[in-house]
């Protein structure tokens, strides 16, 4: 604690921190975005197409980890113990399937977009049309959790209004992306990726050393406890948790096959993400694009083998700063983010004391996921600067992410849609204008939901993924690993595993077409894990499909032969 | 480059991929959910062996595999000419 405290410059306070810190890392992207703005459609939509696989996997890495993951993450293991695995596993095992099944592949085809693979594998631009929805559907219900996740820590660390944060977003992100179009995104990406890995593993490594005495979080979560009595931690947390009547913290309470089907969802739905996908066409060559998937999530792993570790540390923490404590006692902290009303207390049977327990009639805490991150440092009572940086990694996590999506959804409608349907004449530089606009729109709408965020946005978030499992993954795969997969085959697999994923999610998440209650669910499936059962049904679909209708074109089966070579890949072109 | 050399290629590759993804399966589907309670009985340290495969092991694994394979097809691809 010596040692902490000695960092602390006496006066300046958490707020002024963040003020500067968070200044800082917005002075370095917008000056990034500056010096690498975009000149030609190429750079817009692929960064020229030369980026190196180390800056495009750290890009991918920061593209990847949102706020979902850089805020929400550990907090939802914290709540849910083991279960919180499937995030663990869906999230990464994803890039298994890219670097192995698509992004070689998808790399060597040398296209700008998605949306251009499937119409140009599947000679339609019919498919290529039903790409772009589906490419839009995905992109913008994840894109307004970010605004929400930008508006809520301005909010909460420069006590600003939600609103004003958004805004505030809003204004960072076009900057950069429109002016720099991918290229400008992605080395802004590289440098929020170290800043956001920075801020996630400063407080980890702090709180290890503080509770076990090891400063290597990922083993210090299995360690003894640092008081000397030879109880290992899980054993403490298990403990715990069962005394206060939750389940046993590495056991965990979803079903089996329910674990399975959301953790194949998610980690296929990683796979069919677009904005992840399109990373992969700015590196040069096919065994870049393998090479930068590999530092893509040796970099991720970083931050997602850590998470697991400050979920039982702040469990742990919270148990034993909260549990039949006096109200009155509560830290600082506690106060702070009950004004926000991310902490509630209710005092049911008026003793003054808090009861956390699993029996929700006598529960009287209520603890939002959120916290658990952006908290942490303050539960253990780290120095100012730390919870500072908590907050400019958040942002960072945030506005990477929001960035890469806006791109995907601006090139689908000006390079897809304006340019490969509409009006295939247009010329380089009224392309560039479609393109910037486009992303200008975009971040309108972004903003707009994160201003106004409908009720099931943060279910929606975690649904895109099932989105992305049930229309593009399949669709990809045959495309490559299946030569005589044909338009007829792929489009209705399309429509129809888009369509069975919406049907479920908005019938037991919004309660339309007759709703219905976890009783219900087919095959004891969520609608979180329902993307595996959509994907299940493309891939029968669309084979079906196949064996009744025409094999496609010569053409088409020459191009699948030669995308399966990696040699020649040339330059991404139009 | 002749069509049988690109065949060969291919076989060679997906052979690659069939293993690594069955490595893959194991790790995470396998040893972290279907077996997960039977490995629970084992303890390295204060972890169950389970609950060290659903939240850290299998995520390691995939590292490995990635690299492994980018290593692996470099090989292929400098066997069969396809190297740049």
């Amino acid at each position: 604690m010596v040692m902490m405290n000695s960092l602390v410059i006496e006066g300046i306070g958490v707020q002024n921190w963040t003020y500067i810190i968070v200044g800082l890392t917005f002075t370095l992207y917008i000056g990034i975005a500056i010096w690498s703005r975009a000149g030609s459609t190429k750079e817009f939509y692929v960064a020229g197409g030369g980026v190196s696989p180390l800056a495009n996997g750290m890009a991918t890495a920061a593209d990847w980890m949102s706020a979902a993951s850089f805020i929400s993450m550990a907090g939802i293991i914290s709540f849910s113990g083991y279960d919180g695995a499937v995030y663990l596993m869906g999230w990464t095992g994803g890039y298994v399937l890219l670097a192995l099944l698509l992004a070689p592949y998808l790399r060597k085809f040398g296209k700008f977009t998605v949306p251009d693979f499937i119409g140009d594998r599947y000679y339609s631009n019919t498919a290529r049309l039903v790409g772009v929805i589906c490419a839009l559907i995905v992109s913008f219900t994840y894109v307004a959790g970010q605004m929400r996740g930008v508006g809520l820590v301005f909010s909460r660390f420069l006590e600003v209004d939600i609103n004003t944060g958004v805004i505030i977003g809003m204004i960072i992100v076009l900057f950069y992306a429109v002016l720099g179009g991918m290229k400008g995104v992605t080395y802004t990406q590289v440098a929020q990726y170290c800043v956001l890995i920075f801020a996630f593993m400063v407080p980890a490594i702090f709180i290890s050393i503080q509770m076990t005495g090891n400063p290597i979080p990922q083993l210090g979560f299995g360690d003894q406890l640092a008081d000397g009595s030879g109880t290992y931690l899980l054993d403490k947390l298990d403990g715990l948790s069962t005394d206060l009547g939750f389940s046993e913290y590495t056991e965990g309470s979803k079903s089996l096959i329910d674990v399975f089907a959301i953790t194949l969802a998610l980690m296929v739905g990683t796979a069919g993400l677009p904005h992840v996908i399109v990373r992969f066409f700015t590196v040069k060559r096919v065994k870049d694009a393998r090479k930068s998937a590999g530092i893509a999530l040796l970099l991720i792993t970083i931050l997602y083998t850590t998470a697991p570790a400050v979920a039982v540390f702040a469990r742990t923490n919270m148990i034993e700063t909260v549990s039949n404590q006096p109200y009155a006692d509560m830290p600082e902290w506690f106060k702070k983010w009950e004004t926000t009303g991310l902490i509630t207390f209710t005092d049911k049977n008026g003793d003054g004391l808090i009861q956390y327990v699993a029996n929700e009639t006598e529960n009287e805490l209520v603890v939002d996921n959120d916290i658990i991150v952006l908290a942490n440092p303050e539960i253990a009572q780290l120095p100012d600067w730390v919870i500072a940086l908590v907050a400019a990694g958040a942002l960072a996590a945030a506005l990477s992410t929001a960035a890469g999506l806006l791109l995907v959804i601006s090139a689908s409608v000006s390079h897809d849609l304006i340019k490969k349907i509409i009006n295939p004449k247009i010329s380089e530089k009224n392309e560039l204008i479609a393109a910037r606009l486009a992303a200008v729109a975009a971040v309108g709408v972004a903003g707009y939901f994160g201003i106004n965020p409908p009720g099931f946005v943060a279910a929606t978030v975690a649904l895109a993924f099932g989105l992305a499992a049930a229309s593009f993954f399949p669709a990809i795969i045959l495309g490559i690993f299946y030569k005589k997969m044909n338009k007829e085959g792929a489009i209705s697999g399309m429509v129809i595993g888009i369509l069975s994923m919406l049907f479920y999610m908005t019938k037991f998440k919004f309660g339309w077409f007759g709703g219905g209650t976890q009783a219900d669910w087919w095959f004891g499936i969520s609608p979180e894990g329902f993307g595996t059962v959509a994907m299940a049904l493309n891939f029968i679909v669309s084979i079906v499909i196949m064996r009744f209708t025409p094999e496609p074109p010569k053409a088409v089966q020459d191009l699948v032969e030669n995308i399966r070579i990696p040699s020649n890949a040339g330059e991404a072109t139009h | 480059m002749s069509k049988n050399n690109a065949k060969a290629y291919w076989k060679e590759n997906i052979r690659y991929v069939l293993i690594l993804m069955f490595i893959w399966f194991i790790v995470s589907f396998g040893a972290g959910i279907l077996f997960k309670d039977a490995l629970n009985e084992f303890k390295v340290g204060g972890f169950k062996v389970g609950f060290w495969f659903a939240q850290q092991g299998s995520m390691y694994v995939f590292v490995l595999l990635i690299f492994v394979y980018v290593r692996l097809m470099n090989k292929l691809d400098k066997k069969y000419g396809y190297d740049e």
